[in-house]
């Protein structure tokens, strides 16, 4: 199984990213100006400031070459995992509902923050308990995740609502507490904090991060039996 | 011809650099304001003014939590 991690110029977290994915499988960054996903299995759009986050943050980076096959691939059932930078880019692409604003706080943040899985069925989390916690980094300035009330519940109806912060974590003030969210399908998902950070427990204060990649491989292996 | 494009948050969307320009105004003793919501300007010289409203819908706003407002200049 083979993850392929986007770089767009401005992105900070692929590296990272690469090297989460390479703990559960094999992975190869992929460019921005390049169509090609190289028989990726999976997806990562990984953090960062993609073209300088100018406009909004993700909104020149939804329409980058790469973008197209990885919306094809979205819409072809392929799993499709964005992180903080990517999750925003995926909310611009509309493969994910709701947008991400500034942080309530108005500042750029970095903790560890405390995440409760609501949803351990998917393809993302199937390797969470339910109501499992998880301690991962976040940092970032446009984190508050926001949609509108009749999207929300839709969403809690068919299990979109994948991970919340725990009680008291919510410093960007997102809405519901949403942390984490997947589309209808659940082939796409993107959150905030970043997994590829919490690989190892003497720089990212935990290894859950890895429950996510590990999750998305058996996901992927799952479908090749 | 030249446009204009304003953008604001959408109504009813918490808005944390509205608020803190508005309590900074007091602060230097411009009292009385209220309502205020910081927002971005688009300049723009277009060939096409009625392909405003697609890039607005399509790049310039996210019609999800931001209004638009086309000024087109003459």
């Amino acid at each position: 199984m083979k993850f392929g991690v986007l770089r767009f110029p401005g992105s900070c977290d692929e590296v990272d990213a690469l090297g989460a994915a390479r703990r559960v499988a094999d992975a190869e960054l992929l460019w921005h100006g390049d169509r090609d996903l190289k028989g990726a299995d999976a997806i990562v759009v990984p953090g960062g400031f993609s073209y300088g986050d100018y406009l909004r943050a993700g909104a020149i980076a939804r329409f980058a070459p790469v973008m197209e096959s990885v919306i094809d691939f979205a819409e072809d059932g392929g799993l499709v995992l964005g992180i903080c930078n990517g999750f925003q880019v995926l909310c611009e692409a509309r493969l994910l509902p709701g947008a991400l604003l500034g942080n309530a706080n108005r500042r750029f943040t970095f903790r560890q923050v405390g995440l409760e899985v609501l949803n351990s069925g998917g393809s993302f989390t199937q390797g969470c308990a339910l109501g499992q916690r998880l301690s991962i980094p976040a940092k970032h300035s446009w984190g508050r995740y926001h949609a509108e009330e009749e999207t929300l519940a839709a969403m809690d109806r068919a299990g979109q609502i994948v991970l919340r912060y725990a009680d008291g974590e919510n410093f960007n003030g997102s809405v519901h507490e949403i942390a984490g969210v997947s589309n209808e399908r659940g082939n796409v998902f993107g959150l905030m904090p970043h997994p590829e950070h919490a690989v190892d427990e003497l720089t990212g204060g935990s290894t859950d991060g890895l429950k996510i990649f590990e999750s998305m491989r058996l996901t992927v292996e799952g479908a090749h039996v | 011809m030249r446009a204009r494009v304003l953008i604001r948050p959408k109504a009813g969307i918490l808005d944390p650099q509205g608020e803190a320009v508005q309590r900074a105004l007091p602060a230097l003793g411009f009292a009385g304001v209220t309502n205020v919501h910081v927002g971005r300007l688009v300049e723009l010289d277009v060939e096409d003014p009625a392909q405003l409203e697609s890039m607005c819908e399509r790049l310039l706003a996210n019609p999800l939590v931001e209004d638009y407002e086309i000024v087109l200049a003459g």
